[in-house]
């Protein structure tokens, strides 16, 4: 925090502490809101008048027909979209005030992996991470790696692999980081049972150390002593 | 875990499309090979007049560079939008405009560097002088990350539209012209007799001024074009 004074700009120690201390007890509960949300594409309104509060340890599922405005929604979570009315907060806060810090606190796996043919399942990995702001050793991203089941894969070059299994590099990103909010858009597209199985225990276990879960998916997904909210686009 | 510094993250940006570029050599290629045909075409269609050749080299070479940077322009972020590695920068914790900055720079790396490198070779078919080579390869130096600089708005502004190749060239081309006509004039100067310091001067200026306002500007321009 910088304050004005006397015309020259001094550091105010006490006001930089008191706002981050602000941020460290709002994280303690986590909390995404979206009031009156109304989206547009193109001329045409997607949904509007849309509420509703996400709070630690929840999931919920979007639902509805093909363009009803779903990956929508997602994207405007994140920010890429602006609502044509309504706001999106995040402990509070509107997620435009948050800057870039809202970011480093949610993770995104859209419709597109976000992974390089060129690299090795590996690099792609550490390359993630560090776009998301942090570095991760190779034996973390190793053991992300194995876990989603890409063992003796991973210094394939990712062109060789497969569409599921290109799905599993892109999802291993959630393993490495350490975001509240995943925001999903289709994330079972293209695994098999195995995976679908290993994706419903990652959600049970983010959602049990108080995270928090949108996603949408036409395939039928269950979490273990979690009850799936649903929110139902038209 | 480890917090990348802004440093760390663009120096990761670098790295990354370094290692692309390294898996996929063709593209770097294209570019180099294009301006080696394109400024050799030239004593091979005008003739071998010395005098002729001396007077037009630096700005034959200067056309050149800028047509080879315009061809590799689209690609700047086009990869990284089709398989949403763009969509991941923009979610990263750190400024949009350092990842910008950083991809500015690998692109320079792989485009505009080779070429000032390459340049003195080129020039020796032109019967430039020793001082003039070194000279043009100054100008090179200084202009060039000018051109990946503008470009890189372009680039963003055309970003997912069909045909946005010539859009590219067509947007970026007439705002390169200062660079061009200082660029070129500099070893004119030096052909004339006179010291070249006052167009390399500005070159740097305008390298400077570049390098402040345009990743911001280009990170804007991303922004509208992914929305």
């Amino acid at each position: 925090m910088v304050c004005t004074a006397g015309g020259a700009i001094v550091y105010n120690p006490t006001l930089f502490c008191f706002r981050r201390a602000t941020r460290f007890f709002m994280q303690q509960a986590p909390l995404l809101e979206v009031k009156d949300l109304a989206c547009e594409r193109g001329d045409h309104r997607l949904f509007s008048g849309l509420n509703f509060v996400l709070a630690a340890g929840e999931l919920m599922q979007v639902q509805g027909p093909n363009g009803s405005g779903k990956t929508t929604l997602l994207r405007s979570l994140c920010g890429f979209v602006q609502p044509v009315q309504g706001t999106v907060h995040w402990n509070g806060q509107d997620i435009g005030e948050w800057d870039d810090d809202f970011h480093a606190e949610m993770c995104y796996l859209g419709h597109l992996n976000a992974i390089k043919d060129e690299l090795s399942a590996l690099e792609n990995l550490q390359m993630s991470a560090g776009l998301a702001g942090y570095t991760v050793s190779d034996q973390q991203a190793v053991a992300a790696l194995r876990r989603m089941g890409l063992q003796r894969r991973e210094h394939l070059p990712v062109r060789v692999l497969s569409q599921g299994q290109r799905r599993r590099v892109a999802l291993a990103r959630l393993l490495i980081g350490d975001a509240h909010l995943w925001v999903l858009d289709e994330p079972l597209t293209a695994l098999d049972v195995g995976a679908v199985g290993l994706m419903q225990e990652l959600i049970g276990e983010h959602l049990s150390k108080g995270g928090m879960t949108i996603f949408t998916t036409h395939q039928p997904l269950q979490v273990a002593g979690v009850e799936i909210r649903q929110l139902v686009l038209t | 875990m480890i917090k990348l510094s802004l440093f760390g993250l663009l120096g990761l940006v670098v790295r990354r499309d370094l290692l692309l570029a390294m898996r996929r050599r063709t593209d770097v290629l294209t570019t180099l090979v294009f301006f080696v045909m394109v400024v050799s075409l030239f004593p091979l269609g005008v003739g071998p007049e010395p005098d002729m050749l001396r007077k037009m080299a630096s700005g034959v070479v200067w056309v050149a560079a800028l047509l080879a940077s315009m061809l590799s322009l689209p690609r700047m972020f086009s990869a990284d939008h089709a398989d949403g590695t763009l969509e991941q920068m923009m979610l990263a914790p750190q400024s949009l405009s350092v990842l910008v900055l950083g991809k500015i720079l690998a692109h320079w790396m792989l485009s505009g560097l080779p070429l000032a490198l390459i340049a003195p070779v080129l020039g020796l078919q032109f019967d430039m002088s020793a001082q003039a080579l070194w000279i043009l390869v100054l100008a090179l130096l200084l202009g060039t990350p000018v051109l990946s600089m503008i470009g890189a708005i372009g680039a963003a502004l055309t970003l997912g539209l069909r045909g946005g190749g010539v859009l590219v060239s067509l947007l970026v081309l007439p705002l390169c012209i200062p660079v061009l006509i200082f660029g070129a004039g500099a070893v004119e100067a030096v052909n004339g007799g006179m010291s070249a310091v006052s167009n390399l001067a500005l070159l740097g200026a305008f390298m400077l001024f570049a390098l402040v306002f345009t990743p911001f500007v280009a990170a804007q321009a991303l922004r509208i074009s992914m929305e």
